[in-house]
């Protein structure tokens, strides 16, 4: 059995754990716990050790899709994480601009990590306060190449569009080097 | 979709590089602690500002500048009161009063002044209303954005660094422990003395800030001055609770790597599957 994994990371509560649960075929084997830190009480539980979540595709094959725990002082469980992985999402909160410097710092923490593909998820896209795709590309500064996506991590169908655009996305790369 | 968000986490300088590429037209709305600021654009360039109730009328910007003497500044409020701003820069124009660029350049550095004050700004709401332009009868201005932008990021720089040096305003300050200093030697200014009042392990930069009526940038600059003279020294404020440790670290789940010939397949295989689900 070949396993292989993505990672699905972003800063505290841009929508991980949800968008992981919208495509696992199992439960989404969740370490979430009662948030302990006041200012980042936006919501009751967060992840803390990581979150992952299965998606078989045949006998010989299984994708697992990791969530990294959102809260800053969890980061040293990034590089672990990041070990081994085709490639990696990072989820934005679209309504939240007060987090869109650590998702670019996450982002770039990734990257040094692995020099993987990846793509940007624009999540929470249906909320009145989200912000416009093209906004969010100037304020995370994205390269025009780096595929910025809308999402909404509860809605099936625009998850599975990002983790297809993020397996397109490593296989030009492959392409790009020759490989395969 | 909505363009607005918090000073706190999404700065001015951001926002005016993102209004600069993305050629924005409108208006920017900050609602800072202590008044409001409207800053209009046109195609990305700085084309109005408006900063709280202050009287933003050509003839006292023009008087402010220096460009109209106090009698003629007087007689020009009582007899043009009623006058838009654009037939008075007609008016002024045609008897010689001023020429056209003059009253450009008053406004262009009336606008820039505003504007150069939020860069100040770490609190505040802000809002960009694409539909919302500046009043008719207001004389706009077309400034490119990247000089204020610079400028502004050099403040930005320096509170950057500031919140490096002291990443925390929940912590407290007390004095050095160094023989012979006394605190009465030094040479510090009105605002040092204030913040040294209240300096005390009972007491957070956070609240010193708020009792002394400082913004978070003040206090830092502040703070850090006295940090760097070695006069004072951070400490955990009385009372708090220690941090508490790490959790342990999750087992690994082993991944394997399929080598480069695999790698089209396997990528095919998940890309089906993952269409079907």
């Amino acid at each position: 059995m070949q396993t292989v994994k993505m990672v699905v990371t972003g800063p505290f509560n841009a929508g991980k754990t949800e968008f992981i649960r919208s495509v696992s075929e199992i439960d989404v084997v969740s370490t979430e716990r009662k948030i302990s830190t006041e200012s980042e009480r936006v919501k009751e539980t967060t992840t803390v050790a990581m979150d992952f979540g299965r998606i078989t595709v045949d006998e010989d094959l299984v994708l697992y899709l990791f969530g990294t725990p959102g809260q800053k002082r969890f980061d040293f469980m990034w590089e672990i994480l990041s070990e081994g992985m085709l490639g990696f999402v990072v989820m934005v909160d679209s309504a939240r601009p007060e987090t869109f410097r650590e998702a670019r710092s996450i982002l770039e923490t990734f990257r040094a990590y692995a020099p993987t593909p990846y793509v940007v998820a624009a999540n929470k896209q249906d909320r009145e306060d989200a912000w416009e795709i093209d906004d969010m590309r100037i304020a995370l500064r994205l390269d025009p190449k780096i595929k910025l996506l809308p999402c909404v991590a509860t809605e099936k169908e625009m998850v599975k569009n990002v983790l297809l655009e993020l397996l397109y996305s490593i296989l030009a790369d492959m392409e790009s080097k020759g490989g395969g | 979709m909505a363009l607005k968000g918090n000073l706190r986490d999404y700065t001015i300088t951001h926002l005016f590089r993102l209004i600069n590429l993305a050629q924005k037209t409108g208006t920017l709305i900050v609602d800072g602690p202590n008044e409001k600021v409207l800053v209009s654009f046109r195609e990305g360039k700085l084309a109005y500002a408006q900063a709280g109730q202050e009287d933003n009328s050509l003839v006292t910007i023009l008087y402010q500048a220096k460009k109209l003497t106090a009698p003629q500044y007087r007689a020009l409020k009582e007899r043009a009161g009623n006058m838009s701003d654009k037939e008075l820069g007609l008016l002024l124009v045609n008897a010689n009063y001023i020429n056209q660029q003059d009253i450009l350049a008053s406004l262009q550095n009336h606008f820039v002044a505003i504007v150069n004050r939020l860069f100040t700004w770490v609190e505040g709401f802000f809002r960009f209303e694409s539909d919302l332009l500046p009043p008719e009868d207001k004389i706009t201005v077309r400034v490119n954005l990247e000089n204020i932008i610079i400028e502004g990021a050099r403040q930005l720089h320096e509170l950057e660094q500031l919140q490096d040096e002291i990443p925390n305003l929940d912590i407290a300050l007390k004095f050095a422990d160094r023989p012979g200093a006394n605190i009465r030697n030094f040479n510090l200014s009105m605002d040092e003395w204030q913040v040294v009042r209240y300096i005390n392990p009972k007491n957070t930069i956070r609240q010193i800030a708020r009792a002394t009526k400082m913004s978070d940038l003040q206090i830092r600059k502040i703070v850090y001055a006295l940090l760097q003279a070695g006069l004072v020294e951070l400490v955990r404020p009385e009372g708090a609770p220690r941090p508490a440790p790490p959790p342990q670290i999750a087992g690994r789940i082993p991944v394997s790597q399929p080598n480069p010939e695999e790698q089209r397949s396997l990528i095919n295989r998940l890309i089906n599957r993952i269409r079907s689900l």
